[in-house]
């Protein structure tokens, strides 16, 4: 999966990450529901950091392009409100492979 | 692109299919999609420069401010040693307002230095896709039929696209940034225009408005810590140590 960071650059995922970035996309959807700015500040963070550690960064003359698209890391918390609502970013991992 | 949600996959998105409805033929898709991404090339390039621009006129205001914190602060310490509290307090008032703009022209000058470099790398990112798409349009061209040369072209152009739609965003908001601090920087100019931060003994009388909204403005009690401070110092040094800086003052 290929996976943005808006304003950053592109991320190869390894599949088997899927789960944990779907958890965390989730979480963020959560903390804009209950309002809470912190708990989402951190969550998006963490979600950002997955990505950047875990991926693999594409190369600049790779010209694929992303399957999800992360807002920048400079997101605000009313932006947010426009970013992560219902499954959030990430589509739930599907049930079998396909 | 299944599964892209939210708002700035969804502007990214319609920004890309604008960019590739118009291709009919996949020769016109290359030459079209190659000259979009120059064009948008040249857009990356002015922004920054906005920034730019944005930028040094911060600094030049903070640079004016920085000399009326100066001045206002010998203003203070000259009428305070001639006796006259009520326009040393005034001065102080002042150059606490001064002082609160200038930290805050200061911070906005280091987020534009920020911006500045992120789009720089952006717009290096992006030259490095062109010159990618640039490459394989050719090896597309001469290699395969004209059916398969138009997915991957269209799969290519989108990977350009998509990175131009991106840098696009991230322009955007470097816009709406530089904007809103262009408004605080008209602000402050125009409080300097209305003699908030001028000579003092330049000021007649009916500086009522402006007195009452810097009182407003200043934290009273800063102000008055600063007062008895200065006092202080006036009386332990009885003038030795200041003078020197009582003459610049004057000199300026």
């Amino acid at each position: 999966m290929i996976v943005r960071i808006s304003n950053e650059g592109q991320y190869r995922i390894d599949d088997a990450l899927h789960g944990r970035l779907n958890d965390l996309d989730d979480a963020a959807v959560a903390a804009v529901e209950a309002d809470d700015e912190d708990a989402f500040h951190e969550v998006f963070e963490e979600l950002l950091d997955l990505v950047r550690k875990e991926g693999h960064e594409l190369a600049d003359d790779d010209l694929e392009a992303s399957d999800v698209i992360l807002p920048p890391a400079d997101l605000t918390f009313v932006e947010a409100g426009e970013e992560f609502t219902g499954d959030g970013l990430i589509p739930e991992p599907a049930e079998s492979a396909g | 692109m299944p599964g892209m949600g939210g708002r700035m996959s969804t502007v990214i998105k319609a920004k890309i299919s604008r960019l590739l409805d118009r291709a009919e033929d996949p020769g016109e898709t290359l030459d079209y999609s190659y000259q979009k991404q120059l064009e948008s090339l040249q857009n990356v390039k002015k922004g920054i420069a906005d920034v730019v621009t944005a930028k040094k006129r911060l600094q030049m205001q903070s640079q004016k401010l920085e000399q009326s914190v100066v001045k206002l602060d010998t203003q203070a310490r000259q009428a305070l040693s001639a006796g006259n509290e009520e326009l040393a307090r005034t001065a102080l008032e002042r150059k606490n307002v001064a002082q609160t703009e200038l930290q805050s022209l200061d911070q906005q000058v280091t987020e534009l230095e920020a911006q500045q470099e992120k789009l720089t790398e952006s717009e290096q990112k992006l030259r490095g896709k062109i010159e990618a798409f640039r490459t394989k349009k050719e090896v597309m061209k001469a290699q395969y039929s004209a059916a398969e040369a138009q997915v991957r072209i269209s799969e290519a152009a989108t990977g350009v696209g998509e990175e131009m739609a991106d840098v696009g965003l991230a322009m955007q908001r470097a816009a709406d940034k530089t904007e809103q601090m262009r408004a605080r920087a008209d602000a402050v100019a125009e409080l300097e225009a209305a003699g908030t931060f001028d000579d003092l003994t330049t000021l007649g009388t009916g500086q009522d408005d402006i007195d009452r909204q810097l009182a407003e403005l200043s934290s009273s009690s800063q102000v008055e810590d600063e007062l008895s401070k200065m006092k202080a110092e006036l009386g332990q040094g009885s003038g030795g140590g200041e003078s020197k800086q009582l003459e610049e003052g004057q000199g300026s």
